[in-house]
């Protein structure tokens, strides 16, 4: 049964993605494996959006079935509708053809994935990556190479040195910032990013992050950023959705998901992130392990490994709640989930 | 998790003090690959990965290294366990130069097969460090039978029953008879740490074994590391590029952390002290790069460098290996190498290497580099440096 098409408003935000009821599945033999179900989220014009699961909760078929691009024989239902300005009509994604997407990708809405080294051409220079991408979108390539050199100064690297660089030639963090400014070179409205920073260092990880901080301002984006990892992105994020097994469990302001989730998951997980200077005895691992897609519960799907689940809970999907301003919690017990998964970040303020 | 050691305090009485490797003023340097043309007309490029590092390994020794890709970390923690041979310096093993006994020096009290059974690693990647065609089992019997092989078929795979059993591989021997890629990431891990523990090492060296978890397992995991390390009496080296795994292993086993850049430790001393209150500008950046849970302190500000980029380890800056990205640099800092200082290697000291720890240093009256916001605060004279 698809579940609350309606939570997240229309009309309080203006939204330039709406995912409605996005599912994504496999026809495996026995079973079909379903490896994101029923999700519905808005990514709002000009905001951050920091979608938080861990690895095999599907995350980047999120991203991926945003534009359309989950691989064969993965199946994409629902709706992904596209506003490229506020109040306009949508585009509808997942009805796109193939050439319209290839426009829309780029030029409206761009990705970035982990390992810039392997979206590089190794042969080629990122120069020819900048020009390649202007000429087959029939963007100026002059006025786009000046843009080009702006973008790449924006993320603190050095122009000349890096176009004339073949991506191998540069470290991990520069050839991932370059890969920023290329995918921002032909002006998109939308920057998807799926973990775009993982692979590096945590020094290099928050730097980007704070120079995605001021990019989002001055080229004015709307950003989703996908991560395993809670704490790096929630200072950047205006909105955080966590994600278990598939579905979404909680989606609120990020202040209020860190300081005040109802979600048993999303308080679980805070508390199992390791930090610098909580007390080391409020940070717990979570019992149990994620289910795989194939086999993946009834009702929701974090009952096996909570603490508080009820009969109700193993056998019927949590509508959405909602649990304080803008917050909503799939989750039958939520008025109960501070009491069960007690978090003591307010102890740690001094 | 049962046993949670009390951080402080504890480890002075219960630790002995004997201890295991010592190096001394070891550096490795690498020569650079490069192409025909390159090789023809210039120099070998060196790279410095490791740069004159002096560090005692006690028993029982909880020992965290920290810093970015590139700072020599793991060829750190390759020379401490035996297998990384250093180009200067020297690495002892209980008072046993460990490459003379490699050399096959005949004086040697201790054979080089004894001490690399002694030091043993957990890679990054465990799945890769297990044969792929072999049953759990049959890797785990190869090097006990290669070195215990006084043990009957049954004594031995008793021992691993047991220590599977011991890491929570319930059934044992169903676990046994499985294939690697019958294992979750976790699980083959485990099977890499209890390879290790059969040999009854000194030294276990594991290198980012936490940071690939997903987070929900790094905590458990971490305790049962800790769990293990007290009971086996073995010291762990562990290998992090995240500050706040490297906290929860070392202040929960009351270890020492050792932050490294560009081939040198910079800082080191317990946990409490070199992550809540840094000396080492570097050390202070690190701390910025580790986000915090706390809302309040979630505020993206820039980042406290002034290059987010590492220079290239073949031309290490001159001086202070720091100062072309150090928020504090002055001009003497590019021409004066910061020390350590002679007890940094021994447990419980806290030491960084920066001109600013010395009250009296030059430092204080040099000009400040580019970019560099001149610091009117007084200087920290009469601070005592402990
Ligand atoms: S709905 Fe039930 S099982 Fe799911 S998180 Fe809430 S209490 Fe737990
Ligand atoms: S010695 Fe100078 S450059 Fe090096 S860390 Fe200290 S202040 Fe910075």
């Amino acid at each position: 049964m698809p579940r609350d098409s309606q939570t997240e408003r229309r009309g309080a935000h203006d939204p330039i993605i709406e995912v409605r009821n996005a599912s994504v599945t496999y026809d495996l033999e026995y079973r079909d494996a379903m490896v994101l179900d029923d999700v519905s989220i808005d990514l709002r014009r000009g905001e951050i959006l920091g979608v938080v699961g861990e690895s095999g909760s599907g995350k980047s078929m999120l991203a991926n079935a945003m534009m359309d691009a989950v691989e064969e024989p993965g199946i994409t239902t629902g709706e992904i509708r596209y506003y490229p300005e506020r109040g306009s009509e949508p585009v509808n994604i997942l009805d796109l053809s193939d050439e319209e997407l290839r426009s829309l990708r780029w030029e409206e809405i761009s990705m970035v994935f982990q390992g810039a080294l392997s979206s590089f051409n190794p042969t080629m220079t990122v120069r020819g990556h900048f020009e390649e991408t202007l000429d087959a979108h029939d963007y100026d390539v002059e006025e786009g190479m000046e843009r080009a050199r702006e973008l790449l100064e924006d993320l603190y690297l050095d122009p000349d040195r890096v176009l004339d660089s073949y991506s191998h030639e540069l470290s991990g963090g520069m050839s991932q910032r370059a890969l920023i400014a290329l995918s921002l070179v032909l002006e998109p409205q939308v920057l998807l990013m799926d973990e775009p920073t993982a692979a590096l260092d945590l020094l290099m990880q928050r730097s980007i992050l704070s120079l995605l901080d001021d990019i989002k301002e001055k080229y004015n984006l709307s950003i989703l950023f996908i991560t395993h990892d809670l704490p790096l992105v929630s200072g950047l994020a205006d909105r955080l959705a966590i994600l278990y097994a598939f579905e979404l469990a909680e989606v609120g302001p990020s202040e209020q998901v860190v300081r005040n989730s109802q979600h048993p998951y999303t308080r679980a997980l805070l508390r199992a992130v390791p930090s610098l200077d909580a007390p080391l005895e409020t940070m717990r691992p979570i019992p149990g392990s994620a289910p795989n897609p194939a086999n993946t519960p009834n009702g929701c799907h974090y009952a096996p490994r909570c603490p508080l689940a009820t009969d109700e809970c193993h056998e019927e999907t949590p509508p959405w709640f909602d649990t304080a301003d803008d917050q909503r919690t799939a989750c039958f017990n939520h008025d109960d989930a501070g009491d069960a998964v007690p978090l003591e970040l307010e102890v740690v303020e001094s | 998790m049962s046993d949670q050691r009390n951080s402080t305090g504890s480890q002075t009485t219960d630790r002995d003090d004997e201890t295991v490797v010592s190096l001394e003023d070891v550096s490795v340097h690498f020569e650079k690959e490069q192409g025909l043309v390159d090789s023809l007309f210039n120099d070998a490029q060196r790279v410095k990965a490791v740069d004159g590092v002096s560090i005692d390994i006690p028993e029982n020794e909880v020992l965290a290294l920290v810093g970015e890709s590139g700072c020599g970390k793991t060829t750190l923690g390759k020379t401490i366990i035996g297998v990384q041979r250093p180009t200067d310096g020297t690495v002892t093993y209980r008072g046993q130069d460990v490459w003379d006994a490699k050399d096959g020096n005949r004086d040697a009290s201790v054979s080089y097969g004894d001490i690399r059974k002694a030091l043993q690693i957990i890679h990054q990647d465990p799945g890769a460090a297990l044969n792929p065609n072999r049953k759990v089992l049959t890797s785990l019997e190869a090097p006990l039978k290669r070195w215990n092989s006084e043990l009957s078929t049954e004594d031995r795979r008793a021992r691993i029953f047991a220590l599977l059993d011991r890491v929570g591989m319930q059934p044992p021997q169903e676990y046994a008879h499985r294939y690697p890629h019958q294992l979750s990431g976790g699980e083959q891990q485990r099977v890499a740490l209890v390879r290790a523990l059969l040999m009854n090492p000194d030294v276990i060296l594991a290198d980012e074994a936490v940071s690939a978890l997903d987070v929900s397992l790094r905590v458990e995991t971490m305790d049962l590391l800790l769990e293990l390390q007290s009971q086996f009496n073995t010291s762990f080296v562990f290998i992090s590029h995240t500050l706040s795994n490297a906290r929860y292993l070392t202040e929960k086993a009351g270890g020492r952390v050792a932050i490294m850049y560009l081939g040198e430790i910079v800082e080191i001393g317990p946990p409490e002290k070199v992550l809540r209150d840094p000396k080492h500008p570097y050390s202070k950046v690190l701390r910025w790069a580790t986000a915090d849970l706390d809302p309040s302190q979630q505020e993206l500000t820039d980042p406290p460098v002034r290059s987010i980029d590492i220079p290239d380890p073949v031309n290490p800056p001159s001086g202070c290996h720091f100062h072309t990205r150090c928020p504090e640099a002055r001009e003497v800092c590019t021409t004066e190498a910061p020390e350590l200082g002679d007890e940094a290697g021994q447990p419980g000291a806290h030491c960084a290497g920066c001109h600013r720890t010395d009250p009296d240093h030059e430092y204080w009256d040099s000009d400040p580099l580019d970019g560099v916001e001149p610091t009117d605060a007084p200087r920290p004279r009469g601070e005592s440096d402990d």
